[in-house]
């Protein structure tokens, strides 16, 4: 496969065994720690679909969105686009193809250079990345404002005279200049009110539509998750814990970190409200993550055996109806968790 | 008599009206529960009530009163003794309401020395107790800690534990968890909510997630553009809103639109200073408004228990009465 079209293939974006560890100096005398921040995250992404990836601060969702964009290069893995190991390939090419993996970032007051304006932050990747002449170039800034709901005079603007809401739209301008067929979007929402919040979300949904994105959702919301997303990843200290389509994730969730995460999250409705487990303690320290299953310390389920040994991502043996729905847990391996006792 | 009283409060930045004329109660241990967007006049509201609005910012009140004292009458020597001791309040961001330069010890300790007294053992005694209450484990180690020492939930506990330390009757927490994970969310409100109904303080919940306000608040006041729009029992004004602006936030959040393609997104943004308009201020936004909202503001309708401010708040069906 050298040249394929994004049209004749579904499959935009691999990742296999995605991998980031940092080396960290403790000291003159110490040993050099390693962080462990990605370790192992596999997945495919198709032409058009949104997979979302879940998890608290810390446990490596927003440095997997900046390996993805090849900001950081990782340590171990790899990472397919249409195909080519993007890894490996010539550093010519590997701009060319960057072009097409564009991210959008969390805080839009601070990924806004606020010396320039906005038609100067819009233009800035044709600049960089082509050779249209001018007068093109301030013809495309102006259509896809038009697009994510800015008007043309906002043309000569200034980012401090935008909303939150309007700031976040020229960010999903600015990533969307260069033709991308995928968006990282790093907790877009979670800056914004709810009822801007809607009015993002739903131009996410309007230009994935238009122009066939797809969408890596990076997000610590679930409800925005459950409205947004194709499939879910739930990372937690730099592993995958859970990875299945929306559907499964959300009404058949099983691992205990997935169905904590679901009970934490406040629900409008009483009859939503029915798991009740609450976790004790804080996530650990990536520095000193703990022996065998990483969630052990903080899990009602944990027995000897996950403080020693260390789970994979499989199928559930007991579910077999579940294709492509994966667990890392002994517990739900040995079906140790009874569901029915812990809805209150 | 009530815990707390506001009449017609307003807060005023030279012409610009953050919080116009809102008006509630907040009962010995109830959990009252203001929403609304930023630049609601949320956070406003509660500082003018801690007596923290500066210069040029004036705060006007028919009645501003705790527990049957009129906080305004008062010299300003005897609020800074209620304030801290009977008044509490919680700041959203934790790590930056934390004095970085000094011990976490030294700061729960003094508030204590403020408001209380006592010798230094007996001073450290009762820290360590606030630290234990709040669920922080090894709490005499804790005391030495410098706040950039402890994960944003661990400091939360300890912004707790400095705005309990005195007993206070009233708790005024402003978004308290906007800043943490939902997990360790779950854990501070499980706190907050259970030295709530154990020392049965009045607890005022700012924040604009509406879901949690659903979960743990007796009342609710919805505020927009620094107005109270509507107010009544959470679960009522949840289930049935009367107001079309509380109607829109609902909708608009994505786990209402649970099979719907899009969400019902509320257009437009909270007018600034510049922009109020003329009439019912959600009037540019409001899907029902007509000429008349857009002319004159309406008044609150509705009992104590459950206002609305709308020329035609909505029926049980959620459509606008004729």
């Amino acid at each position: 496969m050298s040249k394929t079209n994004v049209a004749d293939s579904a499959l935009i974006l691999k990742a296999e065994g995605l991998k980031q560890h940092y080396h960290v100096k403790q000291g003159m005398f110490k040993p050099e720690a390693v962080v462990k921040a990605v370790d192992g995250v596999s997945f495919n992404l198709e032409k058009g679909k949104t997979l979302a990836v879940v998890g608290e601060s810390g446990c490596g969702k927003s440095t997997l969105g900046r390996m993805l964009t090849m900001i950081e290069t990782p340590t171990d893995g790899q990472l397919g686009y249409l195909g080519q190991n993007l890894l490996t390939l010539s550093k010519s090419t590997q701009t060319k193809l960057r072009q097409k993996i564009q991210i959008i970032f969390q805080n839009p007051y601070g990924s806004l250079n606020p010396r320039k304006k906005i038609g100067t932050i819009l233009e800035e990747p044709l600049v960089i990345n082509t050779d249209l002449p001018k007068a093109d170039r301030k013809a495309k800034a102006i259509s896809m404002m038009e697009k994510v709901g800015l008007k043309a005079e906002h043309y000569d603007r200034y980012p401090h005279m935008f909303s939150g809401g309007q700031r976040q739209r020229i960010a999903i301008a600015r990533g969307l200049m260069l033709d991308p067929h995928v968006i990282v979007a790093d907790e877009p929402v979670s800056a914004l009110d709810v009822s801007v919040q809607a009015q993002v979300l739903n131009l996410m949904m309007d230009l994935q539509e238009e122009f066939g994105l797809s969408y890596v959702f990076i997000s610590h919301d679930l409800s925005v998750v459950e409205h947004i997303a194709d499939d879910v990843m739930v990372m937690y200290l730099g592993k995958v814990v859970e990875q299945g389509t929306c559907e499964q994730l959300f009404d058949n969730p099983k691992h205990p970190y997935t169905l904590a995460l679901l009970s934490s999250t406040p629900q409008l409705s009483p009859e939503k409200r029915r798991l009740r487990i609450k976790l004790e303690g804080e996530l650990p320290s990536p520095l000193n993550p703990p022996s065998g299953c990483a969630f052990h310390g903080r899990c009602r389920f944990a027995n000897e055996r996950c403080k020693s040994e260390t789970p994979v991502l499989k199928l559930d043996s007991y579910d077999e109806s579940e294709q492509g729905h994966l667990i890392a847990c002994h517990a739900v391996e040995e079906n140790r968790i009874n569901l029915a006792e812990e809805v209150a | 008599m009530s815990l707390l009283q506001l009449d017609n409060l307003s807060v005023t930045f030279g012409k610009f009206r953050a919080v116009d004329n809102i008006s509630y109660k907040v009962e010995e241990g109830e959990v009252l529960g203001i929403v609304g967007e930023s630049g609601s006049g949320k956070s406003v509201s509660s500082l003018a009530i801690m007596g923290l609005i500066d210069f040029p910012g004036k705060v006007t009140a028919d009645q501003l009163s705790f527990d049957g004292k009129d906080l305004q009458a008062m010299p300003e020597k005897q609020r800074r003794k209620l304030t801290g001791s009977d008044i509490a309040m919680i700041f959203q961001d934790p790590m930056t309401s934390l004095n970085p330069c000094f011990t976490v010890g030294y700061q729960i300790i003094e508030a204590l020395k403020t408001h209380q007294g006592g010798s230094k053992k007996e001073l450290k005694k009762r820290a360590v107790e606030l630290l234990t209450q709040v669920g922080i484990p090894a709490p005499e180690s804790r005391l030495d800690n410098y706040p950039h020492q402890l994960s944003g939930g661990m400091s939360q506990r300890v912004m707790i534990a400095m705005a309990i330390a005195c007993n206070p009757r009233l708790l005024v927490a402003d978004e308290p968890t906007t800043a943490l994970d939902v997990t360790i969310q779950a854990q501070i409100i499980d706190l907050l909510i259970e030295l709530q109904r154990k020392k049965q303080m009045g607890l005022v919940l700012i924040t604009h997630d509406l879901a949690l306000v659903a979960e743990v608040a007796h009342r609710v006041i919805v505020m927009y553009a620094g107005q109270i729009v509507e107010s009544g029992p959470a679960a009522e004004v949840f289930s049935t809103p009367k107001h079309p602006y509380t109607q829109a936030l609902l909708a608009s959040l994505p786990e209402s639109a649970s099979g719907k393609a899009r969400l019902d997104a509320l257009p437009g943004v909270v007018p600034g200073q510049y922009d109020r308009p003329q009439g019912c201020l959600l009037s540019p936004r409001c899907p029902y408004a007509t000429d008349h909202c857009r002319k004159e503001e309406p008044e609150n309708q509705g009992s104590l228990n459950r206002q609305v401010k709308c020329h035609t708040p909505l029926d049980t069906q959620g459509r606008p009465a004729a």
